[in-house]
């Protein structure tokens, strides 16, 4: 089974995050890059389907040169190889772009499945593994609790608001992952000396035979008109129960007109 | 005027909130033609449909576009999109939502912007992003406008029609029926109100302590007509539905008024409900990060302050 898993490098989950006044981007380099918590899972999912059905796990990732950390961290997870898109004309790439860029790489690859996380903690947009699906003409497995691979079938269990949907293809196809699905495993020492002699390409747009003119910032079909900060919400109330505190809520909520 | 294609939220012929909130938006930028997807248009959803504004049903309930996960949405909507030329798609920010309307904009190149909590006339979104701190505009430039928005941001305004119904026969793509759901599972804990469309919403986490702990928070949540939500340390522990979990991987919710008992607000956690108009926190430790977000908070134990709340509105709610 020839797997990839794609993997983004995001600011620190507990960095606080701004937008750039000059250009409207997310400001990136103010931050520590970790890998996407989700994606986490995604990698460790892809490492038990390929410990179980044997086969190879390939890691991708665009961003700026410094996401090759983030590549290097999957390889140290036990990822096999990896494919990291960077160019400058990527950069601002909106999830379209991001999804136009990722599947050049991913095409003619013959991959049986792709392994996405299911949301991206600083875009938070949950579009890209549909997006990729899509234009790949597979399978969209996504929101995946639970995966079971046998043969060349796959089925998921979907997270859904009212529980889940069981859903099935053939591969190839798109997988997302959701965090309860494992615990993904940590770098071991020997983990991390193997990764730094795995092989990682670098490749560009023109690698990817892709115009400049359908990703970047140039080719980002939104715009922010605007940006600014919420006001502060005034500081609340704080009160030690001294056995009445029950009865303080409730005047709390009497005064704001809920009861 | 244009149309504004609305693709309806519902679950087994029931019309959601989302959908009344997604109308009233609509209105602002044409005549909203509702798009259902899925069994059980009938004349009540129909009835509901039009209280809110919709000037046409167009109607897909054949198995072909409900028998598959997500793709067939995206098929049914640019065909509409191709026919029809709206001035915008407006879809719910459901993961079935947000996909279906990614699709949909690489099949018709145009620009989406996701989790919208205002849209005005001139097809301005406001989006509120990093957990609340930055209110954003933006514009889609290019091709229909695809957006999607958060349940529980736009106030429903009634306005009273009488839509047509008429049946949706567009093929489906080859590629789109690759996926197939054998089986849908509920495990929802039923009888209250949906966690995502609520408008009050109690919780519980890991303070809660156990699954009969999570008595006192429905009790509480049933004195305020609320959802019950749980933090990712309560429903792993097997305290409470995973559906119920509220959070950046659980559900984005932005009641009224959220009350937060035993959580200790991790960033995750915040993710999912930093919007919530009002926020009440019992928690028995004063450094408890989600005291931050506190408009009235109490240092307690919630094993004595949660009953206590309880009987105290109802017994008010008597008087
Ligand atoms: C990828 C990823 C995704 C995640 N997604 C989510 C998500 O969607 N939603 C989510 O909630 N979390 C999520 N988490 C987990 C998150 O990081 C926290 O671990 C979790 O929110 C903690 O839950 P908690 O506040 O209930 O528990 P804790 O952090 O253990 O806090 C319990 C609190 O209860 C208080 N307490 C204890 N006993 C009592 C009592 N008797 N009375 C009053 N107070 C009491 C304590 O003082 C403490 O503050 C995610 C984590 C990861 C890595
Ligand atoms: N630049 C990127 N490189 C690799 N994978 C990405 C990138 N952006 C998004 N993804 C993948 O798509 C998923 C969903 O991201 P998003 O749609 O941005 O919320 C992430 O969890 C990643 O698996």
């Amino acid at each position: 089974m020839k797997v990839a898993v794609c993997v983004k490098q995001v600011p620190d989950t507990w960095a606080e995050k701004r937008l750039r006044a000059e250009d409207s981007l997310l400001d990136r380099e103010s931050a520590d890059g970790v890998m996407n918590e989700l994606d986490e899972y995604a990698v460790e999912q892809a490492l038990q389907i390929v410990e179980a059905a044997g086969g190879e796990v390939v890691v991708v990732s665009m961003g700026p040169e410094r996401a090759a950390e983030t590549v290097r961290k999957a390889l140290s997870m036990g990822a096999d190889s990896g494919i990291h898109v960077v160019d400058d004309a990527l950069r601002g790439s909106d999830a379209i772009a991001t999804a136009t860029a990722l599947a050049a790489a991913l095409k003619g690859r013959d991959f049986d499945l792709i392994v996405f996380g299911s949301e991206s903690t600083d875009a938070r947009m949950s579009v890209v593994p549909a997006m990729v699906a899509e234009i790949l003409g597979i399978a969209q497995l996504t929101f995946a609790q639970k995966v079971l691979v046998d043969g060349s079938a796959v089925t998921i269990e979907r997270v859904t608001d009212y529980g889940f949907d069981t859903v099935t293809a053939s591969t190839p196809a798109v997988i997302s992952v959701v965090e309860k699905i494992n615990e993904p495993r940590y770098p071991s020492f020997k983990g991390i000396m193997a990764a730094k002699k795995k092989p990682v390409e670098t490749i560009g747009l023109a690698e990817l035979s892709l115009d400049p003119g359908v990703v970047g910032s140039r080719a980002s079909w939104s715009v922010v008109a605007d940006f600014s900060a919420r006001p502060a919400k005034a500081a609340g109330v704080v009160v030690s129960d001294a056995g009445d505190g029950g009865v303080k809520i409730a005047d709390f909520l009497a005064e704001q007109k809920f009861i | 005027m244009a149309d504004v294609l609305v693709l309806v939220e519902q679950f087994g012929g029931q019309v959601k909130k989302a959908t009344a909130e997604l109308m009233t938006a609509a209105r602002r930028l044409g005549s909203p033609v509702a798009v259902w997807i899925g069994p059980g248009c009938d004349d009540g959803a129909l009835a509901t449909l039009g209280e809110f504004g919709a000037s046409e049903v167009l109607v897909a309930d054949a198995p072909q576009y409900t028998d598959h996960s997500v793709a067939p949405i995206a098929d049914v909507l640019a065909a509409l999109v191709a026919q029809r030329s709206p001035a915008a798609v407006l879809v719910a920010s459901s993961a079935t939502g947000k996909e279906a309307a990614g699709r949909l904009a690489i099949k018709t190149n145009s620009g989406i912007i996701t989790d919208a909590v205002d849209i005005a006339a001139d097809g301005t979104a406001t989006q509120s992003v990093f957990g609340g701190s930055t209110i954003v505009h933006s514009r889609v430039t290019q091709g229909t406008p695809i957006i999607t928005v958060r349940v529980n941001s736009i106030a429903p305004e009634p306005q009273a029609t009488t839509p047509s119904r008429s049946t949706i026969d567009v093929p489906v793509g080859e590629s789109s029926t690759k996926a197939r759901v054998t089986e849908r599972t509920e495990a929802t804990k039923g009888g209250r109100p949906e966690l995502a469309e609520a408008a009050v919403v109690v919780s519980g986490g890991r303070g809660v302590g156990s699954a009969d702990g999570f008595g006192v928070i429905e009790q509480l949540a049933d004195s305020l007509g609320a959802a019950v939500g749980a933090s990712r340390a309560a429903t792993d522990a097997g305290w409470y539905p995973h559906t119920h979990q509220v959070g950046q991987t659980g559900k984005t919710v932005s009641p009224q008024l959220y009350i937060a008992n035993g959580i200790s607000g991790a960033i995750q956690h915040r993710a999912g409900m930093q919007t919530s108009k009002t926020i009440v926190v019992v928690n028995k430790d004063p450094e408890a990060p989600i005291f931050e977000l506190a408009d009235f908070g109490v240092v307690g134990d919630l094993f004595e302050v949660v009953p206590q709340l309880t009987e105290e509105i109802k017994k008010r709610a008597g008087a």
